[in-house]
């Protein structure tokens, strides 16, 4: 399918040669690697102009100014595994990779911090100190794969971010180059620098307000006590009752997932964890502390299962049967392709007492739009990840997909709702932004934007409607296709 | 909540302060003063949410979440707007985290007098650029917040000081999520929280530590450092400091936080030394005497070739200034970057007033 340019602008005469001063080889033009950065996970295809790989801030920094002079937009991308089209290239921008910056730099173990390249990848940090008895709390599920400059970028979650918070709550600073090249760190070592929370601002900003070159990461204690326990249901209902009331119990465990018989059926083909698939729903659930937290919390969760309509309350003996559980849990995205070639994923969020109604509302659109539709997601903190799956060579199926995915964002905002827990706004719900912002409210975003980045040049057309597309919530702009 | 009466009450033009309980440093002298609503308008506890109006008294709103066997990690004293506004964590840190990490969502008015979203309702949302952040610690430059939506969180079964003369940094090393560990460089004070039997447990492995009604008084002056650098309050006296998050309640105007190799305290040029990957980026201390006080500053000074303040980070809030605050009528005169410095304002506002209720 062609690709066009939004902008359509020509790269500047000598722009790429000095680039080429800057970065040598690491300068690509191949047709290969343009289409390979033309896109991220998304499925949202756009058009990469030069390709750029720095190995140092001062790289980064010749680089975006050697942008800003020409006034060449550019994009900051890590490993490209974000869902929303945040690191997809429009305009024929220079896309700067950041992969080949992935040293840990330092490590304070009794500060319980690290500084890092951003082209770290996240389970490689938790590696790098678990010997420490440390990790890094934020954990997608392409935790494998992901950059920590990633994770800023989108302001990242994971199923363990229940009880201790995404991204932000982990970045204590960071470097940036500016969208004019200035270099600056925002945040600081110390709990309160002077000013304004800039590295607050920054982190989820989608790459739009700047490049982060180093970021200090605050590491988490690994508790001395775990428990994960699978609870089974004969209804959704019946397992989102229960995590509401889990909640209102007062406790915040560290993670609560659900995922539903369709995904459940998928996961168990594909890894054989022994999951009950005649189960509605599944709830895994950890706890963890000192012993005696543990043991009552267990207890608890247990009982208001049990109260809540749960069949078996399985608790995973030892580590080997937690890690199959979890490894269950992260592979259900690889395991749709079981059943259809193709998925959509969606990220909205949903206060706790209303995930059953909405999930029931997200099974009745599927139905309509005649799609399959598989739930597996973070239920402790109210964050639906439904599953459109389908198979593009259907005729008219992308349409329906995209149908059906624009109403379950409405339901959910509707609900009280957020568009995106932890995937970010990117391209793909830039145009729902009404939804849940006024115009006010969306001019106040786009004054952070332009503190930022005067000229613009950062990650263009991402994240912020512009007003004169503010009344439909459905285009995608010219030249990108999904 | 409505906040219309407020956003009139704002208006659009003429200097304007606005006015908690002047617990954290007050109006500004001279200039009209608005007050944001008092009032809770909804608390769900199964969603760990309350929305209330950024006049309510922390003591009220406290005392609401307390029925439910809830809490917020504000710290006590004065309004939900101050507290917010000057962005500053209580003193249990360390285990129930920052304040900046409670407000989900803000209803502020802006310098045109409009109500303005920020962030949402949901305990997790990464909807748009984060706002809500901006706005903790802006000391109310950016606009005047009305109504906030905050993420609450279990009130622990127990919570419990425990006082000693062990080494604060060991015990940073080996305690399982204490909720403070503070120290004056003699004493060390220990906060368990959590199921009694655990607390009870930890404690026994604390020695020589007795059981206290509560943390130390602390002196009135607030400095940020970096954690590492606690350790050279070493021999020292006359202060409180935070060990693991690096507040310092300091009675003295200025510090020598000293250096391991007996430089002057401004050392930190950590940068280079990162980039280079000859060690980590250090912990350095700059103008321990000037009115700007102890910061880790190191990096920045590194970075942007100045320290915090200056240069780039200092045109970032003139421009953050200029867009949300084009006339600066929104408390004219107050600059965040010198807000939460200890000065005749900030003495008056972290003072043992403010602080001595955090137990």
């Amino acid at each position: 399918m062609p690709i066009g340019s939004v902008l359509d602008v020509p790269l500047p005469t000598g722009f790429v040669e000095e680039l080429v001063a800057v970065c040598g080889d690491r300068v690509r033009l191949g047709a290969a690697e343009l289409r390979l950065y033309g896109r991220d996970a998304s499925g949202l295809t756009g058009e990469a102009g030069v390709v750029v790989l720095p190995e140092s801030t001062g790289e980064v920094q010749a680089v975006v100014r050697i942008c800003h002079r020409h006034r060449v937009a550019f994009v900051a991308r890590g490993a490209g595994t974000g869902l929303a089209g945040g690191a997809t290239p429009l305009d024929g921008a220079v896309v700067i990779v950041l992969t080949k910056m992935n040293r840990v730099l330092s490590v304070d173990p009794d500060n319980r911090m690290a500084w890092v390249e951003p082209g770290v990848l996240n389970l490689d940090l938790s590696r790098h100190v678990a010997h420490l008895g440390l990790h890094f709390a934020p954990d997608p599920s392409s935790q494998q794969s992901c950059t920590i400059g990633g994770n800023v970028a989108n302001n990242s979650g994971g199923p363990h971010c229940l009880a201790d918070g995404v991204t932000s709550s982990h970045v204590l600073a960071v470097e940036v180059v500016l969208p004019d090249g200035e270099l600056v760190v925002l945040g600081g070592e110390d709990p309160e620098p002077a000013g304004l929370d800039l590295r607050g601002a920054f982190v989820g900003g989608e790459g739009m307000l700047g490049i982060a070159t180093r970021i200090c990461v605050r590491l988490t204690q690994n508790p001395p006590g775990v428990r994960t326990m699978l609870l089974d249901f004969a209804s959704v209902d019946d397992g989102a009752a229960t995590v509401s009331a889990i909640i209102a119990a007062g406790m915040v465990p560290a993670a609560i997932e659900m995922m539903d018989q369709l995904c459940v059926q998928a996961v168990e083909a594909y890894i054989g964890a022994g999951l009950p698939l005649d189960a509605a729903a599944i709830l895994l659930v950890e706890v963890v502390g000192a012993p005696h937290t543990l043991a009552e919390q267990v207890e608890n969760v247990a009982r208001i299962g049990v109260d809540h309509g749960a069949r078996t309350v399985r608790v995973a003996a030892d580590e080997a049967e937690r890690q199959l559980l979890w490894k269950g849990r992260k592979s259900a995205f690889g395991a749709v392709a079981r059943i259809k070639p193709n998925y959509y994923l969606h990220d909205t969020v949903v206060p706790r007492r209303h995930l059953p109604g909405v999930l029931r509302a997200v099974y009745e659109i599927a139905e309509r739009h005649d799609l399959l539709v598989m739930n597996v997601f973070h239920a402790g903190d109210g964050n639906l990840h439904p599953l459109l799956v389908y198979d593009r060579r259907e005729p008219g199926v992308e349409e329906r997909v995209h149908a059906a995915g624009a109403e379950i964002v409405q339901v959910s905002v509707a609900a009280g709702g957020s568009l995106s827990g932890e995937h970010g706004i990117g391209l793909e719900k830039r145009d729902f932004m009404p939804l849940m912002f006024s115009p006010v409210d969306l001019a106040a975003q786009a004054a952070l934007r332009s503190a930022f980045d005067p000229a613009g040049l950062a990650n263009p057309l991402k994240v912020l409607p512009s007003p004169a597309r503010c009344a439909d919530v459905h285009d995608m702009p010219e030249g990108v296709w999904i | 909540m409505d906040l219309t009466s407020f956003a009139a009450e704002v208006g659009a033009r003429g200097p304007v302060t606005i006015a908690g309980s002047s617990t954290r440093g007050g109006p500004v002298p001279g200039v009209r003063v608005v007050s944001a609503p008092p009032g809770i308008g909804w608390f769900e506890p199964a969603e760990m949410t309350v929305c209330c109006g950024a006049g309510t008294p922390v003591a009220e709103l406290q005392q609401v979440l307390a029925a439910a066997g809830q809490t917020v990690a504000i710290p006590p004293s004065g309004t939900v707007g101050g507290a917010l506004a000057a962005g500053r964590s209580g003193i249990r840190r360390l285990g129930r985290g920052a304040l900046r990490d409670v407000l989900l969502q803000a209803r502020y008015v802006s310098a045109s007098g409009e109500i303005v979203t920020a962030g949402g309702p949901t305990v997790k949302n990464v909807s748009g650029f984060d706002l809500c952040r901006l706005l903790v610690g802006s000391w109310g430059t950016l606009g005047f917040v009305g109504e906030v939506i905050l993420r609450t969180r279990p009130r622990p079964p127990v919570s419990h000081w425990f006082s000693g003369d062990g080494d604060p940094f060991e015990l940073l090393r080996r305690l399982y999520r204490p909720a403070a560990i503070l120290w004056d460089g003699e004493l060390t004070w220990v906060c368990l929280e959590g199921h009694s039997d655990d607390v009870r447990e930890q404690a026994s492995t604390l020695p020589g530590f007795s059981e206290v009604s509560g943390p130390p008084p602390r002196p009135p002056i607030r400095r940020s450092v970096a954690p590492g650098a606690l350790a050279g309050l070493a021999g020292q006296r006359g202060f409180v400091a935070e060990i693991g998050v690096g507040i310092i309640h300091d009675s003295a105007e200025c510090r020598d936080l000293g250096s391991p190799d007996g430089s002057p305290i401004d050392r930190g040029r950590p940068g280079d030394a990162a980039l280079s990957g000859a060690g980590p980026p250090g912990v350095g201390l700059r103008e321990a005497s000037s009115r700007v006080g102890l910061r880790a500053a190191g990096l920045t000074a590194s970075a942007a070739g100045a320290a915090p303040g200056t240069g780039s980070v200092a045109e970032l809030h003139r421009r953050l200034k200029e867009r949300f605050d084009p006339t600066g009528r929104f408390n004219p005169g107050v600059d965040p970057l010198n807000a939460g410095q200890p000065s005749e304002r900030d003495n008056r506002a972290s003072g043992t007033t403010e602080w001595r209720g955090d137990q």
